[in-house]
């Protein structure tokens, strides 16, 4: 075992899957020589060399689609938008193109590429630097959706995404690159896609949450248990296919369901994680289904008064906590 | 003992090879026409035509090697898919949209042919994505070092995308095994050519990137695939991407849902009409001795057995089950998200009428 921040176990993962199998490819916007302006592929172009760690021209949509070309003639490619806010000229490519590829041709072409993003504010990062794009692309079916809390999932996850038959969509948030460290095994192990876990053992009331938004649910747990709340907290760290069985099974022990997203709150995945519940577990259910979410603004604003208004904080997510608990 | 006439020779071909390429060419005429039978009396309810761009079709596909390279198609691309392989009943099944279609086993609209053996990849309807895929597959053969080309076939109306800019750069600067053809008919659905280009030629683009953009004649079938077998073989010995720029005429409107009369006026039809590739080829090979009446009678009679046959064979088989909707979402059948409740397990197959 060893200590890893968020970003290590990235970069750790994608070096041991382009070591363990040569039709692994990185590329993206920088990922060469300067591994990246958050340092993610750092050290990878040294060692892997021009043809498996490419720097791309400023071509969001090239970045998609040519991984599409390449997964399609026999490469497992690994693609870096610098950031998820910026992956919306490859929209088109990601929804119409990769999530279908699949279905469209009845099992017969497939698509095994990675897309990493770095998503999330708090860093001062503002309207296009911050945002939250999960619930775009949750919504795709034939699209896989993950986003890690931790370390370790972080390095499984992404080993599991690269050896996936499907298109996943690997959310990083950057807030989370070096505040968050962890223990991670030296050895070959993976975390299954499709799988949530009880970050938290809890009988009063579940919280939801995946990313930052894990820390910070934990954190509002800790605040509200010395007032006598005893808060579940299940990190769904991939959210498509979301795994129901986790979900419901602590909701129905609870009896009360709070979903946490970073994302404006309006039609966010929070909003499709309450029907499920309200559809599946109404009988459990001693409150309302609530969310905790960001504001319905177009993006996070900069001023950090502002940033701080938009954040969901621990602070926030035990307010909302002891309202529902209240129940 | 195989002829070659001086036609032939010049090219590096046989007699046979051309007589097979006009086979091509009119079996693509004849299934596009069947097609258009079978939309205007109610039995396929879209067709979208290949009509006037089949010489340019036949001619560029024919330098490549079949199941070995790649082929990005676009939605008119019937007599190309020929050429590659796929064969009379499969592109049916396609305009049928049966359980059995190759292409996408009913789930897309007719004209979206693709083919996973034939290295024919699947075709959507937001147009120009698959130049990408193309420059993605020659990407890959660089890497892996397999000496395959990657075709990206679209209109010119399709070429003024975003991707394409990205593609081209892309393909421009690493050099990749890469052609790029444009069958520039003239008009974007209803739009001509002076309002959706800046340029008299898409080819002229093509120093942009810093690659070779090359125009034909689209009627000319024998200089199609001069510039193509030019082109291919640059990019499978490392001299890089090509745009090709054919001249075409669209015989029929957009699709069977737009009424070109509309927007075109006589003159410019009569004018498409007179560059319809298929009665040129024809007297060029009937010219060269290469069409005599009986071999000509024989492919006519055997083209219309072949038209027949798809027909009857496609109009039988069977239509897709619904209980197969949600398969092929996902690898892993689990991970697709439950049908809702509601809805019954294995709907009744559809009856008559």
């Amino acid at each position: 075992m060893a200590s890893r921040t968020f970003i290590e176990a990235i970069r750790e993962g994608m070096a041991d899957e382009l070591r363990r199998d040569g039709s692994v490819i990185v590329l993206g916007e920088d990922v060469g020589k300067k591994g990246g302006v958050f340092l993610a592929t750092d050290g990878l172009w040294a060692e892997f060399g021009d043809d498996r760690v490419i720097d791309t021209p400023l071509t969001e949509s090239m970045i998609v689609g040519a991984s599409i070309g390449a997964a399609l003639n026999g490469l497992r490619p690994i693609a870096e938008i610098q950031f998820a806010d910026f992956i919306h000229p490859a929209f088109n490519q990601i929804v119409s193109e990769a999530a279908r590829m699949r279905y469209r041709t009845v099992g017969g072409a497939t698509v095994p590429m990675v897309i990493r993003a770095p998503y999330g504010g708090g860093v001062h990062g503002a309207l296009y630097h911050s945002q939250s794009i999960e619930a775009f692309f949750a919504h795709v079916p034939g699209l896989k959706v993950v986003v890690p809390s931790t370390p370790y999932d972080a390095k499984g996850l992404l080993r599991s995404s690269v050896r996936d038959e499907d298109p996943v969509l690997y959310l990083e948030h950057k807030k989370m690159y070096r505040s968050v460290r962890g223990e991670v095994p030296d050895g070959e192990y993976t975390v299954p896609l499709g799988r949530a876990v009880v970050r938290r053992p809890g009988r009063q009331l579940t919280v939801v949450a995946y990313g930052l938004m894990v820390h910070y649910a934990l954190e509002a747990a800790e605040r509200v248990a010395g007032e006598g709340i005893d808060c579940e907290i299940v990190d769904l760290r991939t959210l498509r296919p979301l795994d129901r069985d986790t979900l419901l099974t602590s909701v129905r022990k609870t009896g009360k369901c709070l979903v946490a997203y970073e994302d404006n709150r309006f039609l966010g995945y929070g909003a499709e994680i309450a029907a499920i519940v309200a559809e599946e577990a109404f009988d459990y259910l001693d409150g309302p289904v609530s969310r905790i979410a960001g504001p319905d603004t177009p993006a996070m604003p900069y001023n950090h008064i502002l940033e701080d208004w938009f954040m969901l904080s621990p602070a926030k997510i035990a307010d909302a906590i002891r309202k529902l608990a209240a129940y | 003992m195989e002829r070659t006439s001086e036609l032939a020779a010049a090219e590096g071909l046989t007699d046979a090879d051309l007589v097979a390429m006009y086979r091509t060419l009119a079996l693509a005429r004849a299934l596009d026409e069947r097609m258009w039978v079978l939309n205007r009396s109610g039995r396929a309810p879209f067709v979208i035509s290949g009509q006037g761009h089949e010489g340019a079709q036949v001619g560029i596909a024919w330098p490549l090697r079949r199941d070995h390279d790649w082929v990005a198609p676009f939605y008119r691309s019937i007599a190309t898919c020929l050429t590659v392989g796929m064969t009379p009943r499969e592109l049916m099944l396609a305009q049928y949209a049966k359980a059995d279609d190759p292409s996408s086993g009913g789930r897309q609209m007719p004209g979206h042919y693709g083919h996973v053996g034939r290295h024919v990849v699947s075709v959507s309807s937001p147009v120009a994505t698959q130049i990408l895929h193309a420059v993605g597959i020659a990407l890959a053969a660089k890497i892996r070092g397999l000496d395959q080309v990657a075709v990206a076939i679209m209109g010119e109306g399709s070429s003024n995308q975003g991707d394409v800019h990205e593609a081209l750069n892309f393909a421009g600067i690493h050099k990749l095994p890469f052609v790029f053809i444009v069958e520039n008919n003239g008009y974007a659905i209803s739009v001509p050519w002076e309002r959706e280009l800046s340029v008299r030629d898409v080819a002229s683009r093509a120093a942009g990137y810093g690659m070779p953009g090359v125009i034909v004649d689209g009627t000319d079938v024998l200089a199609c695939y001069r510039a193509s077998r030019e082109a291919v073989e640059r990019a499978r010995h490392g001299g890089g991407p090509t745009l090709i720029e054919a001249k075409v005429t669209r015989l029929t409107g957009h699709s069977s849902d737009d009424q070109q009369t509309k927007y075109r006026s006589e003159a410019d039809l009569e004018e498409g009409r007179a560059h319809d590739p298929l009665p040129i080829f024809r007297d060029q090979l009937r010219a060269a001795g290469l069409l005599e009446a009986a071999t000509e009678a024989a492919l006519a009679a055997e083209i219309s057995t072949l038209v027949e046959d798809a027909t009857d064979f496609a109009e039988a088989a069977a239509e897709p089950d619904p209980a197969t909707g949600v398969d092929h979402v996902y690898g892993d059948p689990a991970a697709s998200e439950p049908p809702p409740p509601w809805q019954p397990e294995r709907a009744a197959p559809r009856g008559p009428g």
